[in-house]
């Protein structure tokens, strides 16, 4: 099953090595992983998604519990939670197809964030699905570049994840 | 200009030392008595600084992969965390081998390595390589140190985090310009680590648990391992077995944890365990693990081994080593000394009713397997058995010797014919099984343990691979008798070509040995060449003898060439499924 985990780690040089390394070391998959520091500067906030059985999950998160640059970590799929992704999408927008590029953007609620000659840039946020879904109603021809940030999670309500 | 020193000002008035002489004053901190090394450029200010000292002892190896498996064996011997000392490069290159070997092992050092200086990081220089990244997949934790002012609380960190939870080995990268840079000097008296926090104490309700499963049982067993040694739980494991009259098997890193000459012991289980042991694990219905993990070498295949409906209770300091290979049903993380001493308080409090009927008849079946002395050999009168060589050397040491192994059938033999009954007497790589470990780690015991017996029971492949100490051992005088059991083949791989690749011997001959004796002899030690059944125990009790008690003796018996290991649990079988060697 699909998992977002979340992981709270001393912000130090090398500790993205550690996680990524046991990752690769255990053949545990990376769907996406994504990180940057948080309000406290000392500490760095990273979301994992990955696709294992339960007992490989259970493996994942007591390894990393085991790393020592690691404060916290909290699968979000223990609760409930809400995750979202970042997409910058570059698409070809002659004069002819302009308008019809504008519709499907605010059909998704992305925003127009550059405009070229020939081309938009958008900007799009959701999950995963949506960000694939808009991905896939448009013509493979019209588009000329993506770029994804991978997933981001947090939990819902009182689930919080601090020190 | 002129320094005006202002006596209100901690800085200006406090003494300044160099970053080699800090940290060489955080060994002294810690009380290192031994600091196994090799030195080149990037170190060249800590071997100033050790020169300028004597409060511990400098132990110059031949190869930094030996320094790394002395402080290693020292580790294991005394529970002290060893020291190794590297320079970049491939001074820290070559101390890989050993850092993995501990790491499997759980064995507590701290490396210190030197690096390029700071400005110089990332350019290629001379002797650089990414130390902290070539270690980092067997290391515990690592550090590189980048700013003076860190040196003495990391490695107060660094001997904090290799010795304490599970442990294990931690390397510290320094720079050659911060080792030459003046600083003042304290040794912080606590450590505050936020993100680690090893448990220790176990949970009362689950260990209440564990007690009321293992009185109700009929077929208990006991399964411990290195954990018990590494934890020093040997005495409150005997008290928990003996309160309970359980049935106990060790894995081979778990050896002397309980007195093996004790008749509740086994011996060990596993690829080559005994078959008792073997037999009573996969057959019992209430299963306790101390400080064991359930690896493949130990449980077989794990389907198997599952395929007999069994209660599992695993008592373990590292949450990770739980329910990894095989589903726990009673998990207690903990530090094993811990537990067990609340277990037998809760033993001493309860008094619990144990199904005594049926652990008699257990122990009944237990005899019945015993019985059929698979662990028997026969000698010969032509050509030495391996086993009769071991057999002799518990004799002539009165099994109170520390033995440490490399890796192959002698060390098999080895721990098969020497029962150990004391925990940290059993040296030996049982996680990474790295050749070349023998001679180095009887180093690292016998400068811990200077009156001792040590014996280094090796092959004529393992002995090659660090032969180089040969130089160390005279220069130090450590007067350790190898004892190599020499079947002209790296005979564990020719025991599986026989078994599973039709005698196809590939490259598993050892062609072109050296005369050992004259080796010996031309590092200024003893050697001396058995051939004769009849001669084994005479020249083992000469090597011990007073008269040589200050001496290295290198004893190479020339052993039967064909005898194999058993019983044996062929890859990827289950624990019933041995071959003993006595089939007909
Ligand atoms: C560094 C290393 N290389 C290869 C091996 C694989 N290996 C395991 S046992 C063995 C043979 C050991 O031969 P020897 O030391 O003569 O001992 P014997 O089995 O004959 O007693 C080999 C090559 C290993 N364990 N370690």
């Amino acid at each position: 099953m699909r998992h977002i985990i979340s992981i709270l780690m001393e912000n130090e040089p090398g500790a993205l090595s550690r996680v990524a390394g046991l990752f690769s070391a255990r053949g545990y998959n990376i769907e996406s992983l994504t990180v940057a520091t948080t309000e406290d500067a000392t500490l760095s906030r990273m979301t994992i998604v990955t696709s294992a059985s339960d007992a490989v999950i259970e493996q994942i998160i007591k390894q990393l519990n085991k790393l020592i640059d690691v404060v916290k970590v909290l699968d979000l799929n223990d609760g409930k939670h809400i995750e979202r992704e970042l997409m910058l999408i570059k698409v070809r927008a002659s004069a002819a197809h302009r308008d019809e590029m504008k519709r499907m953007c605010d059909i998704f609620r992305g925003r127009i964030i550059d405009v070229a000659d020939g081309s938009f840039t958008i900007e799009l946020t959701g999950s995963g699905h949506k960000l694939d879904a808009f991905i896939e109603s448009l013509d493979t021809s019209a588009i000329l570049e993506t770029v994804r940030t991978g997933a981001s999670g947090i939990g819902r309500g009182d689930r919080i994840l601090k020190l | 200009m002129t320094q005006v020193s202002n006596p209100n000002d901690k800085q200006e008035t406090s003494p300044q030392f160099t970053g080699a002489e800090i940290l060489i004053k955080c060994l002294h901190e810690e009380k290192v008595e031994f600091v196994f090394g090799y030195p080149g450029g990037a170190v060249l200010n800590i071997y100033d600084a050790i020169y300028q000292q004597d409060k511990f002892k400098h132990i110059l190896v031949r190869h930094e992969q030996a320094a790394l498996h002395a402080a290693d064996a020292y580790s294991r011997s005394t529970g002290k965390v060893g020291v190794a000392l590297v320079t970049s490069g491939p001074g820290a290159t070559n101390a890989v081998t050993g850092i993995a070997t501990a790491y499997m092992d759980s064995i507590p050092i701290v490396v210190i390595s030197g690096q390029v200086p700071t400005y110089a990081i990332g350019e290629d220089a001379f002797q650089e390589c990414d130390t902290v990244g070539i270690t980092r997949p067997c290391v515990k934790h690592n550090f590189l140190i980048k700013d003076i002012n860190d040196i003495a609380s990391v490695m107060k960190k660094a001997f904090h985090v290799a010795s304490t939870g599970r442990p294990g080995p931690v390397l510290v990268d320094i720079p050659k310009d911060i080792t030459a840079t003046l600083n003042s000097f304290e040794y912080p008296k606590t450590v505050e680590m936020r993100s680690y926090n090893p448990i220790t104490k176990g949970h009362s309700g689950q260990i209440k648990k564990a007690l009321k499963l293992l009185a109700e049982a009929k077929r208990p067993m006991v399964y411990t391992g290195g954990g018990v040694v590494l934890g020093n739980a040997a005495a409150e494991l005997t008290q928990f077995i003996q309160s309970l009259g359980l049935p106990t098997t060790s894995t081979l890193m778990g050896l002397g944890g309980y007195p093996a000459t004790d008749k509740q012991s086994l011996g060990w289980l596993g690829m080559h365990g005994t078959y008792e042991a073997n037999m009573a694990v996969q057959e019992c219905d209430v299963l306790i693990a101390v400080g064991a993990r359930f690896d493949d070498r130990v449980i077989g295949n794990p389907e198997h081994f599952l395929s007999r409906p069994r209660t599992i209770i695993h008592i373990d300091i590292d949450p990770s080593s739980i329910s990894k290979r095989v589903r726990i049903d009673v998990p207690i993380v903990g530090d094993v000394k811990s537990v067990l001493a609340d277990l037998n308080d809760l033993i001493k409090s309860e008094k619990p009713v144990q199904n005594t009927a049926a652990l008699a008849e257990w122990m009944l079946q237990i005899e019945v397997w015993r019985a059929k002395k698979f662990s028997e050999f026969t000698l010969d009168e032509k050509l030495i058995k391996p086993q009769q060589v071991i057999k002799s050397l518990y004799e002539v040491t009165k099994g109170d010797a520390f033995i440490t192994s490399d890796v192959g059938q002698h060390q098999m033999w080895a721990a098969q014919y020497y029962p150990f009954d004391k925990p940290r007497r059993w040296i030996n790589s049982g996680g990474l099984g790295t050749m070349g470990v023998g001679l180095p780690y009887a180093m690292g015991v016998q400068l811990a343990h200077p009156d001792a017996q040590v014996a280094c029971v090796t092959g004529e492949a393992s002995i090659q691979m660090c032969i180089q100490e040969l130089s160390t051992c005279k220069q130090y005088e450590l007067p350790i008798k190898v004892i190599t059991l020499n079947n002209r083949y790296m005979g564990m791989v020719r025991q599986w070509q026989e078994f599973f690749y039709e005698n196809r011997y590939s490259e598993s001959y050892m062609d072109a040995l050296p005369d050992f004796i004259k080796l010996a002899e031309s590092y200024g030690h003893i050697g001396m060449r058995i051939t004769d059944p009849a001669d084994v125990e005479g020249a083992l009790r000469e090597a011990f003898s007073p008269k040589l008690k200050d001496r290295l003796v290198f004893m190479d018996f020339i052993t039967d060439q064909s005898e194999n290991v058993f019983p044996m649990i062929p890859n990827g079988k289950g624990l019933s499924e041995m071959i003993t060697g006595k089939e007909s």
